[in-house]
């Protein structure tokens, strides 16, 4: 009797401390997530004593250098989401095709040979895209198009699509592949073919994990410095055609970063370019988490 | 017997961390971003040959460097451009009376295309190029084809030289392209027919056209004599004339066989 209680007192213990450990190890990225929040806003927000958030924002010109600076960042942010969008109008139906097809045409063979190839493109280091970009790809763009410079917002934005469609892919077809099979079956058994099956039933089952990747996919896009330093051009004026020249937000805190004086007012306000960026992407990953609890499919039944 | 080695083991101890403490030298440089890359490679070199010497080195800007001369912060301040005025009243009111020393010069060039016709630009025509109110080529007797102006980063040294010597203070025109390093825009204006950028005389090479400003070509003599309009001396200073490791270290940088060679090394004109 006694001996049972005392090791249902040490399991108990045991088992309490192991819950602590995996709070502790849990709470440590979350730990270290909110201290590089508290300090961006830290060194951003002075920033605002010398202009107002509206002319930061909506401020047409970028002078951090000169007297007196100007900080407005409105070509920047137009910059990022055009680029983000027209990446996006790539990747998205190349991802979630190609996901189609990995999950529900090729054989399974196939499938083996190729899902780990698209993976691997996600792989290769943002630089060596970057520099694909802007070896490769400005000369044929420019010579192509007759254009006045291959680094363009086109050029940047197929760069990123290039970077974003592994992870797209890869989500999605996890999503797809994990429709149950009764579901594709019983599509079957009614009489509809196979493409009708896929666009559907099987898309609009999945369409909470697709959701999820393309945001994800965007996010990605829209943070991604290195390509866009490298073949956007960096041009700091609002586009007016897909082939202008751009800068994206992080393409200009990079650039600058390194040798804007410490704790100057440019320090502050490329900081405070990095709070609006992390407001986007933060607004992207809300976005994604709401969608893929929205139309989370809870079974086969729901649909 | 075991007090005693103890005792042994102690005084080894304290030997071995009292030496370096009592026989190195201390160095702190201070300063101008531009002057990094050469104070760093004659520091590394100067290390190697006096290795009782610690020099620590860190960027921050000209005007940083110059404050940290003011304040006594540092033994050698690196800057791109002469001391003011109000700064050397600042100084003097301290007690510390700044010196500098000229340890090389910054020239930069223009470059196109190779593919480009044109072999000579102005101050004011490039002036114009980058303010965005030449379009085309041929608005300046070059082919008819549209300009590609590319510029640095606004914080980089090479900029302010091109801001200073050529734009003469107005602003770059927004539709400018930027790259972020001298390696960078070689690169773009090699792969583009129509494009303008500057570089650094150390980043020249056979894949960019070099210009002529004003009918002179950026050399290293063109600099040195002074003729060259976009060229500027690179400066340390001391506080007060400079003594002990600070004065070998100067005499290191200046010594043609030695300091000057990464001088070269680091895309800037030598003294000599």
């Amino acid at each position: 009797m006694k001996a049972s209680q005392r090791s249902g007192q040490s399991r108990r213990r045991k088992e309490k401390s192991i819950r602590i450990l995996f709070f502790a190890v849990a709470s440590a990225s979350i730990l270290t997530l909110s201290l590089i929040i508290i300090f961006l806003f830290m060194e951003g927000v002075p920033i605002f004593e010398k202009v107002s958030l509206k002319e930061f924002i909506l401020g047409k010109y970028w002078y951090p250098t000169y007297d007196p600076p100007e900080f407005g960042i409105f070509p920047l942010i137009v910059a990022s989401l055009a680029v983000t969008a027209v990446a996006s109008l790539i990747s998205i139906p190349l991802g979630v095709m190609t996901a189609a097809y990995l999950a529900e045409i090729a054989s399974s063979r196939l499938r083996e040979i190729v899902k780990p190839i698209v993976e691997l493109l996600a792989a290769l280091p943002s630089v060596v895209i970057g520099f694909f970009g802007m070896v490769v790809v400005a000369p044929f763009l420019q010579n192509t198009f007759n254009l006045a410079t291959g680094l363009n917002l086109f050029n940047a934005a197929l760069m990123l699509a290039f970077m974003s469609v592994p992870t797209i892919c890869s989500i999605s077809e996890d999503a797809i592949f994990s429709v149950p099979k009764e579901l594709k079956e019983a599509s079957l058994a009614l009489g509809a073919t196979h493409w009708e099956t896929i666009w559907r039933v099987i898309v609009p089952a999945s369409i909470s994990g697709i959701s999820t990747a393309v945001i994800l996919g965007m996010s990605r896009a829209m943070g991604e410095t290195m390509v866009v330093l490298m073949v956007a051009g960096g041009a700091g004026m609002i586009p007016t055609s897909l082939f202008d020249p751009v800068r994206p937000l992080p393409a200009s805190i990079a650039a600058e970063m390194a040798e804007a004086p410490f704790r100057g007012d440019h320090y502050s306000a490329l900081f405070a370019t990095g709070i609006v960026l992390f407001a986007f992407t933060l607004l992207f990953n809300l976005v994604a988490d709401h969608v893929s609890n929205k139309y989370r499919q809870v079974g086969a039944a729901t649909l | 017997m075991k007090t005693k080695s103890i005792m042994i083991v102690m005084t080894t101890l304290i030997l071995c961390l009292a030496t370096p403490m009592v026989w190195a030298g201390k160095l702190v440089i201070k300063g101008s971003t531009t002057v990094l890359p050469i104070a760093q490679k004659a520091a590394e070199a100067y290390m190697k040959q006096n290795p009782d010497v610690k020099i620590s080195i860190e960027g921050g800007g000209s005007g940083n460097g110059i404050k940290a001369i003011i304040d006594g912060s540092t033994d050698i301040a690196d800057s791109s451009r002469f001391i003011k005025n109000k700064e050397v009243a600042l100084a003097v009111e301290k007690g510390r009376y700044p010196v500098p020393f000229a340890i090389a010069y910054d020239c930069i060039v223009p470059v196109v295309h190779p593919s480009n016709s044109l072999c000579n630009l102005t101050t004011d025509q490039l002036k114009m190029i980058y303010m965005g109110q030449v379009k085309n080529w041929k608005q300046i007797g070059g082919p008819d084809s549209p300009v590609v102006v590319i510029s640095r980063d606004t914080s980089s040294g090479t900029y302010e030289v091109w801001h200073e010597k050529v734009l003469k203070g107005e602003k770059v025109f927004p539709g400018a392209l930027l790259q972020a390093s001298n390696g960078a825009i070689v690169q773009a204006v090699s792969k583009n027919k129509n494009a303008i950028g500057y570089v650094g005389i150390g980043y020249l090479n056979k894949e960019v056209k070099a210009l002529k400003v004003d009918n002179i070509t950026g050399t290293p003599e063109t600099t040195l004599n002074g003729t060259y309009p976009i060229s500027r001396a690179l400066y340390m200073f001391t506080a007060g004339w400079p003594e002990g490791d600070t004065l070998n270290f100067i005499n290191f940088i200046l010594n043609p066989q030695k300091g000057q060679k990464y001088v070269a090394e680091s895309g800037f004109v030598p003294l000599y």
